[in-house]
């Protein structure tokens, strides 16, 4: 692998640039791996990554219907924040964060994070309350939280309506300053590149169409491109887990809906921090590009199409443009939708199955971009190991059956 | 956005609907009897195929009364409208149905 740096980039310029190795090599499924990753998204990579990083196994394929990080990982708003209510949420999603600090360098490979600042608005007296005891939980698990009166938001957000006299005044805000977007191509496709460097097969264009399973223990996968041996076999595969689910016997509390993102024309920068508002439900933030990302909130009815309703855009840009009025003049250029996996509580499952050898790593729903590594890293610790780490222990199947549910729906809102 | 045919009002938006989830889920009989896992199956535990799906919708804004519907989650093809309490029809792949019962 050649390694990146300023003088890569000044030799490769002497050459026209003509000489620049492939990221990632294209090979062959071969017969039989130690462990296959079903899904070749942001924590299918990073699961493989770690997988050969951490533990040393390095006789491991990612596996991708279609394309790498072309799921949800390509969908994304890409914001990043740990500022989460319960316990076992703030502890595994601020390793994660904790990882994407470190995340350039360990990978070589620049996923451009800028820790920009989140800001999750508080509209009513309610929301006021919640927001302060969240802010308070975060700081007694050692997470940067703040709480923050309109005149501070002022500051950070000269643009914002704080016209008391609207229908969702805005009152406060916690603000988490470590919090911010990073690149998400770059997080899939440095992931896959250091994977690669250290072994990791990565095969793209091969859906799994079946388990080989024999008595209660997974021996490997039929896929369109032939049957594959696996000891182990780790499912990371977002809003379609309910499908491979079935495949190998068992159901999920899962259902898959979908989840639609926006960007505006691309303006002079207007907005350097990221915005988030549970109640009347918007995220933006100004992408290097110039354009505003917008998420909105998920479809009711479960579907598999990757495309929302027109009227969740327009419920989304209502409250947009109540917060911010002058975006209302602007156009939207493009507009998607991916498929989520959501959870009952709103938490993710990494877990064993009732099938020995068989793991499942899915449940993220609205947000999982901001657990891309973290998720890969406990999930890579459980598939090594056989059993959880205890960062991902609380978020295991068997929660819906004991009742210990982590229910984050009230401290995320529902934007995630 | 897709078009919902309400058996009473006929074809409508499906913004004037509200979603019911999975349909045909029937609440045990004799619910102390129920292990945790048979309560976990029964609260939790969902089919969410990609294809075919029978589900509930409501007619929210419009006559309010709820309804059964098999549709093909992958497509929104709307395959079948049905009366709450009646049977699903049995052959799913056929051409999904246009309007609705007057």
């Amino acid at each position: 692998m050649t390694h990146y740096s300023i003088f890569s980039l000044l030799r490769n310029a002497m050459g026209y640039h003509q000489d620049w190795q492939q990221a990632w090599r294209s090979p062959d499924p071969k017969p039989e791996y130690d462990v296959l990753v079903i899904g070749g998204g942001g924590h299918g990579l990073a699961t493989a990554y770690y997988l050969a990083k951490e533990h040393g196994i390095t006789n491991v394929a990612v596996i991708e219907k279609g394309w790498l990080g072309g799921g949800n990982t390509g969908r994304n708003t890409t914001i990043i924040r740990s500022n989460y209510l319960w316990d076992e949420s703030a502890h595994l999603y601020e390793k994660s964060l904790q990882l994407y600090e470190g995340m350039s360098q360990d990978l070589n490979y620049n996923i451009m994070l800028s820790q920009r600042g989140v800001l999750n608005l508080a509209h009513s007296l309610g929301d006021v309350r919640d927001t302060k005891r969240r802010v308070y939980a975060n700081k007694l698990n050692g997470i940067d939280s703040e709480y923050i009166g309109p005149e501070e938001i002022r500051e950070l957000v000269p643009i914002i309506n704080l016209d008391p006299n609207i229908r969702y005044p805005v009152l406060g805000s916690s603000l988490q300053r470590r919090g911010g977007t990073a690149r998400h191509d770059a997080v899939a496709w440095g992931l896959a590149r250091a994977a690669d460097a250290r072994g990791v097969d990565i095969i793209q264009n091969c859906e799994v169409t079946g388990f080989d399973i024999q008595n209660g223990q997974v021996k490997g996968v039929h896929t369109t491109r032939g049957d594959i041996k696996a000891k182990k076999v780790g499912v990371v595969v977002a809003g379609h887990c309910s499908v491979l689910s079935e495949m190998a016997g068992f159901r999920m509390p899962i259902e898959s809906h979908p989840l639609q993102a926006m960007v505006s024309d691309p303006v002079k920068p207007i907005i350097d921090v990221v915005v988030m508002s549970g109640a009347v439900h918007c995220y933006v933030s100004q992408s290097d590009k110039g354009e505003l990302v917008m998420g909105a909130g998920i479809d009711a009815h479960t579907s598999y199409s990757q495309r929302g309703s027109m009227h969740i855009v327009e419920d989304q840009i209502a409250a947009v443009c109540e917060l911010f009025p002058l975006f209302s003049r602007m156009r939207l250029m493009r507009q998607w939708g991916g498929i989520v996996d959501t959870c009952p509580d709103a938490s993710p499952i990494i877990s064993k199955t009732p099938v020995d050898g068989l793991y499942f790593n899915c449940g993220w729903g609205t947000g999982g971009f901001k657990a891309t590594p973290g998720s890969g890293w406990v999930f890579a610790h459980t598939i090594a190991c056989n059993e959880p780490h205890p960062l991902n222990a609380p978020f295991a199947l068997d929660r819906f059956v004991n009742g210990n549910l982590i229910d984050e729906h009230g401290a995320a809102g529902v934007a995630h | 956005m897709f078009l919902i045919p309400c058996p009473w009002c006929g074809e409508r938006e499906e913004s004037e609907f509200s979603y019911g989830h999975e349909a045909h889920i029937v609440r045990p009989e004799d619910p102390e009897k129920l292990s945790d896992a048979e309560w976990a199956n029964y609260l939790f535990m969902r089919t969410n195929p990609k294809g075919p799906h029978l589900e509930r919708w409501v007619h929210t804004a419009g006559c309010r009364r709820w309804f059964n519907v098999a549709r093909n989650t992958h497509t929104n093809e709307i395959l079948a409208v049905y009366l709450m309490g009646e049977k699903p029809p049995k052959n799913l792949a056929k051409e999904p149905v246009k309007g609705a019962k007057s």
